[in-house]
């Protein structure tokens, strides 16, 4: 039946985007994002109890049209614009200067992408044991709130939509997590909800403030505020901080972690594979948008604490993976591992370190969401996700045991896939502009290496015990759930030049406005000897540079250009 | 507006009032408030007069016409406020301004839904009878004096009308010994209140020679006081009196008590209409009389009353395992809230606690709706414990009680999200960023409070007995109630456009009487 639906699926997926190619520049294709789920979610509410063999249906026809408006996007997005696009921007509270300003960059879309691709894969991917109807119901709604979260342009807009995808992701925890879900639901809740409350009075001190200094009405808008830079340098740290609470739980930075385990441990598999999919996203993705834009000078100055936190988590999140008994929660630890790595990355203040952090953003949402997802499974056969109670696996199921050998060397960077780019990317803007923080990093990856490695041996290798002798094989259909992510690890590892084409006119554009408004800054890039992998082609290097080190190119525009062919 | 106050001293007005006899009354100005008064005095003739053959829905469907007309009745003088600006009418002792009229539709609104749980309620109980509703449209009457009164005794005498009913009310439920335990703390400490309140007002008149606001607001415009205790005093006194009202700690202590031992409909009731009212003179007291001149002296208070309300509010509701108390001390958190836009003392502050009052009538109306409906014969069944498993049993009545919840938890896209914003606005373009973080914090605390109730009715693994086997009724005027509640949450929170132009526009103003 999922066959079928897939081939359905696929079938609306090229009529949509032959459809859209045409008329995309004059379709509302923001709206329609967020508005397809939440249709999706009112039929589904709609759907009395007894045909509840449609829910699931439902949900992944409308999960797949919203994705496929995402992909449309993606092909219809131009690469030389460095601004935004599909641009929406209505009133809403008009009095206050609250509009529905939507838009895309080269950073945002990539999230959105992954959104719409993550969703339908978590939906067919895991199965749901008791009342189908709130949770399909709920998916959807998280599907529109994330959606709006990395489309809105409107401070207050970002925040409801960033606020909003806590309640469904409260349900999804507590009413079909595992054994400690309520107290994880909750623990989830609320931290988020401590973060976002300093947030909301930093948004709202921000707007007075830009208000009082421009000496025009009171206003809201991402754009207009970060152009401004109108506010003083004290209350601009005081406000960054504040916002940085908010992303820093969400990302989660070292101190501030501990909800995270729990919350991706007691998730039902389709709720961990999106909290590791698109909700971690959300901080970072805030710390990229909602500070380094709107907070330039305050940015560079929390960068050295941030980098800390970040090589922190690293170095943190990994040996608590190593230490792990339960699969899910090493999984778990490995995320807080990875999302070091992006804001080391964000806070490098490089193009090279920041284009690494966008792309782990949506490798890492590819491979976990892919761990998660074999993690599950597990689960479902055994009904445990202790690593001592597993063993042998790879005799019982090898393709099953392949499988996940690909998605971890993802995970884990191996050259050639996806993970490799992002983190080798990170290091190397890292090393331009903080040195030592970029060599601490580099040993996360080992032990990255170590904690995976050492699962995967436990797991996989050994003898076959007793209760492991009937693990079944991967289905087929299981296999058609998670081939998308296969073929995503693999062609983003050997070729992720589409992606850094989109990205990169949008994060110059983003270090450019750092440079302009940061006194003393000073952008650091290196330039290459070798090509990147997967840029061969790309010409990023010039070949007449063949000094690998600092070069000063942030105080020409051709600093900026000269990587182009 | 506020320079149409006429330019002689006070004592040549009092004067000219004298001399010139029985004021005029314009009663189309006063139109609303005499609709709810008659139509309480008439329902208790007719029914009188009948003698109990009317039927049972009788009175309810009265009392809903006669609040709806008196909302109708709100749009000509919206208009004539708007075109005409705010006016004063009865010489000098009844204000019609925008700010007046939005309370009074408040007001309206929360009669309304009193009146459509009560229906349900009385039946149930076996409690019939007109009182009930005679009583609400009577204290309905005396919150809408209360908040357009430009004098401090009318203001008084609109509290006291609003509150003898109001203690009536409480103990109505004859056949529960907790509702008239909650009946007497109820009146023997609100009797308290007014009594500082009166005190208070004295004082003041002490201070500035006049009880009409309009005059004291000159006064103290005009005139430096060289010795302030005795206005000092009266400010302490009077905010103690609206304080006890509106359910600020540290003046909360009967709040709990009386909320839960109240029937339920009444304490919805208490909990929209009385609050607004509370808070309708608290705001043309201290933010239109007192603000431009002695703010620096009275916002200090405010701010105090507003931390302890906030913070006693929130971590005090997370320790209850009584639905009504925890819904009482989240009760004491919202006024928190709303005192925080009090202090802020601007148009800005008084538009966000005008939105927050209307928003929460619609959360708190209909989280009572549930109550009500939950308690079954007797209201008594209001243990957390009770709603174990309320998901599964009832889903729909679940859902419903969580988007309550939810709004008062402040969760984007519902009223209570917007009308937090709006208050952190005001006093944030105020500068208080201390307090605003105050406030947001204690609002997590809170949050934790509506997420126990969550928690109980879908992730508890054993479902209370009883409640998988009595089927819990819901009676048609609570299901009205229910839908005009979640309309109204989740209609501010989506598109709040119209209604915040109506709260901005809703501007208090004192203008002095011209005969």
């Amino acid at each position: 039946m999922i066959g079928t639906l897939l081939n359905s699926s696929t079938q609306i997926l090229a009529s949509k985007v032959a459809e859209e190619a045409t008329s995309v520049s004059d379709f509302p294709m923001i709206p329609a994002l967020i508005v397809t789920p939440l249709i999706g979610a009112i039929i589904i509410a709609l759907i009395p109890r007894s045909r509840s063999d449609l829910y699931k249906q439902i949900a992944v026809i409308t999960s797949v049209i919203t994705g496929a408006f995402s992909i449309a996007m993606l092909v219809a997005f131009n690469t030389e614009d460095s601004g935004y696009q599909f641009v929406i921007d209505q009133p809403w509270i008009s009095d206050l200067g609250i509009s529905l300003h939507f838009g895309l960059d080269g950073i945002s879309l990539f999230l959105v992408v992954l959104t719409g691709v993550i969703f339908p894969i978590a939906l067919l991917g895991a199965k749901v044991d008791h009342d189908p109807k709130p949770y399909y119901g709920w998916l959807m709604v998280l599907m529109a709130a994330s959606m709006g979260v990395f489309s809105s342009l409107d401070l207050v807009l970002f925040f409801a939509f960033f606020e909003l995808v806590l309640v469904p992701m409260y349900f999804l925890i507590g009413l079909w997590g595992h054994s400690n879900r309520v107290y994880a639901a909750t623990k989830f809740f609320l931290y988020t909800m401590l973060g976002s409350a300093f947030m909301l009075v930093g948004l709202v001190s921000l707007a007075v403030l830009n208000a009082r200094a421009m000496g025009g009405p009171i206003t809201f808008d991402l754009v207009e505020i970060a152009k401004n830079q109108a506010i003083s340098v004290t209350a601009g740290r005081w406000i960054f901080c504040a916002f940085a609470v908010a992303f820093a739980v969400k990302v989660p930075l070292f101190p501030l972690h501990t909800w995270l385990p729990d919350a991706h441990t007691e998730a039902p598999t389709a709720g961990s594979v999106i909290l590791a999919a698109v909700m971690l996203k959300l901080g970072t993705y805030g710390f990229i948008r909602f500070g380094l834009d709107l907070f330039p000078e305050a940015s560079h100055w929390a960068a050295p604490v941030m980098m800390t936190l970040g090589v922190i988590g690293i170095i943190y999140g990994a040996i608590c993976a190593t230490m792990q008994k339960d699969l899910k929660r090493l999984v778990a630890y490995s995320s807080i591992a990875h999302l070091g790595f992006i804001v080391l990355g964000v806070f490098a203040f490089s193009v090279q370190g920041l284009e690494g952090s966008i792309l782990i953003m949506v490798n890492h949402g590819i491979s976990t969401g892919a761990l998660f997802l074999l993690v599950g499974w597990i689960y479902e056969r055994r009904h445990t996700r202790q690593i001592a109670e597993l063993s042998g696996l790879q005799k019982v199921a090898p393709i099953f045991a392949g499988v996940f050998t690909l998605v971890m060397l993802s995970s884990i960077g191996v050259p050639g896939l996806n993970g490799f780019p992002g983190e080798f990317l990170v290091l190397l803007g890292s090393f331009a502009s903080a040195r030592w923080w970029g060599v601490v990093a580099v040993s996360g990856v080992i032990l990255a290496a170590l904690y995976l490695l050492w699962a995967y041996q436990r797991v996989f290798h050994g003898p076959v015990t007793e209760p492991n002798k009937g693990f079944r094989e991967l289905r087929l259909t299981e296999g058609l759930v998670i081939a998308p992510l296969l073929f995503l690890i693999v062609f983003l590892g050997l070729y992720p030049k589409p992606m850094l084409d989109r990205i990169e006119p949008s994060v110059e554009r983003l270090l450019a406005h750092v440079d302009a408004e940061v006194d003393g800054f000073e952008l650091r890039e290196v330039k290459f000897v070798a090509p990147l992998p997967g840029e061969v082609d790309a010409g990023h290097s010039e070949a007449g540079k063949t000094e690998a080190g600092h070069t000063e190119s942030g105080k020409t525009e051709a600093g900026h250009t000269e990587g182009k062919p | 507006m506020i320079a149409r106050i006429v330019q002689d001293s006070p004592v040549q007005t009092l004067a000219t009032e004298a001399a010139s006899g029985t004021p005029e009354i314009i009663w189309s100005a006063i139109a609303p408030n005499l609709i709810l008064m008659l139509g309480g005095v008439l329902l208790l003739t007719v029914v009188s007069l009948l003698r109990g053959k009317s039927p049972s829905w009788f009175p309810a469907v009265w009392t809903v016409v006669t609040a709806s007309l008196a909302l109708i009745a709100l749009f000509p003088l919206w208009a004539r406020v708007q075109d005409e600006g705010a006016q004063t009418v009865m010489a000098g002792a009844v204000g019609l301004d925008g700010f007046s009229l939005f309370v009074t539709g408040i007001i309206c609104l929360s009669v309304i839904m009193g009146a459509l749980l009560l229906e349900g309620y009385v039946r149930r109980e076996g409690l019939e009878g007109a009182e009930w509703y005679v009583l609400l449209l009577l204290s309905a009457s005396g919150g809408v004096t209360m908040a357009s009164a430009n004098d401090l005794i009318v203001m008084f005498i609109g509290l006291e009308i609003l509150s003898v009913a109001a203690y009536v009310l409480t103990a109505m439920h004859s056949k529960r010994i907790s509702s008239q335990e909650a009946g007497l703390k109820y009146f023997v400490l609100g009797a308290f209140a007014s009594a500082f309140l009166l005190y208070g007002i004295a004082l003041t008149y002490g201070a500035t020679g006049s009880t009409n606001l309009v005059r004291i607001q000159r006064f103290l415009s005009d005139t430096v006081i060289t010795q302030n205790g005795l206005l000092l005093a009266g400010f302490a006194f009077m905010l103690v009196g609206f304080g006890f009202k509106i359910g600020a700690a540290p003046f909360h202590t009967w709040a709990p008590d009386v909320y839960q031992g109240a029937p339920s409909p009444v304490t919805a009731y208490m909990a929209s209409g009385i609050k607004a009212a509370g808070f309708a003179g608290l705001l043309r007291v201290f933010v239109v009389t007192f603000g431009p001149t002695y703010g620096a002296d009275w916002r200090p208070m405010v701010y105090a009353l507003a931390v302890l309300s906030l913070l006693i509010g929130s971590f005090m509701a997370i320790v209850q395992t009584n639905v009504k108390r925890m819904l009482a001390y989240s009760s004491i958190s919202h006024a928190g809230f709303i005192l925080v836009a009090v202090e802020a003392s601007s148009t800005q502050g008084t538009s966000a606690a005008l939105f927050y009052l209307l928003a929460y009538t619609f959360m708190v109306t209909g989280s009572f709706a549930i109550v009500t409906i939950m308690g079954r014969t007797g209201d008594g069944t209001h243990a957390l414990d009770d709603y174990r498993g309320l998901g599964r049993a009832r889903p729909g009545l679940a859902l419903i009680f969580t988007v309550f919840l939810l709004a008062q938890a402040g969760v984007p896209f519902t009223a209570g999200f917007l009308s937090k914003f709006y208050v952190i606005n005001s006093v944030v373009a105020e500068g208080q960023y201390a307090l605003a973080v105050i406030a947001m914090v204690s609002a997590v605390v809170a949050a934790f409070l509506y997420l126990r109730v969550v928690v109980a009715m879908y992730f508890s693994e054993d479902p209370a007995a009883e409640l998988m086997e009595s089927r819990i009724k819901v009676p048609v005027g609570a299901s009205i109630a229910l839908v005009i509640a979640v309309v109204g949450t989740l209609w501010l929170g989506i598109v709040p456009g119209a209604v915040t132009n109506v709260a901005n526009d809703a501007v208090a103003q004192l203008v002095a009487f011209k005969s």
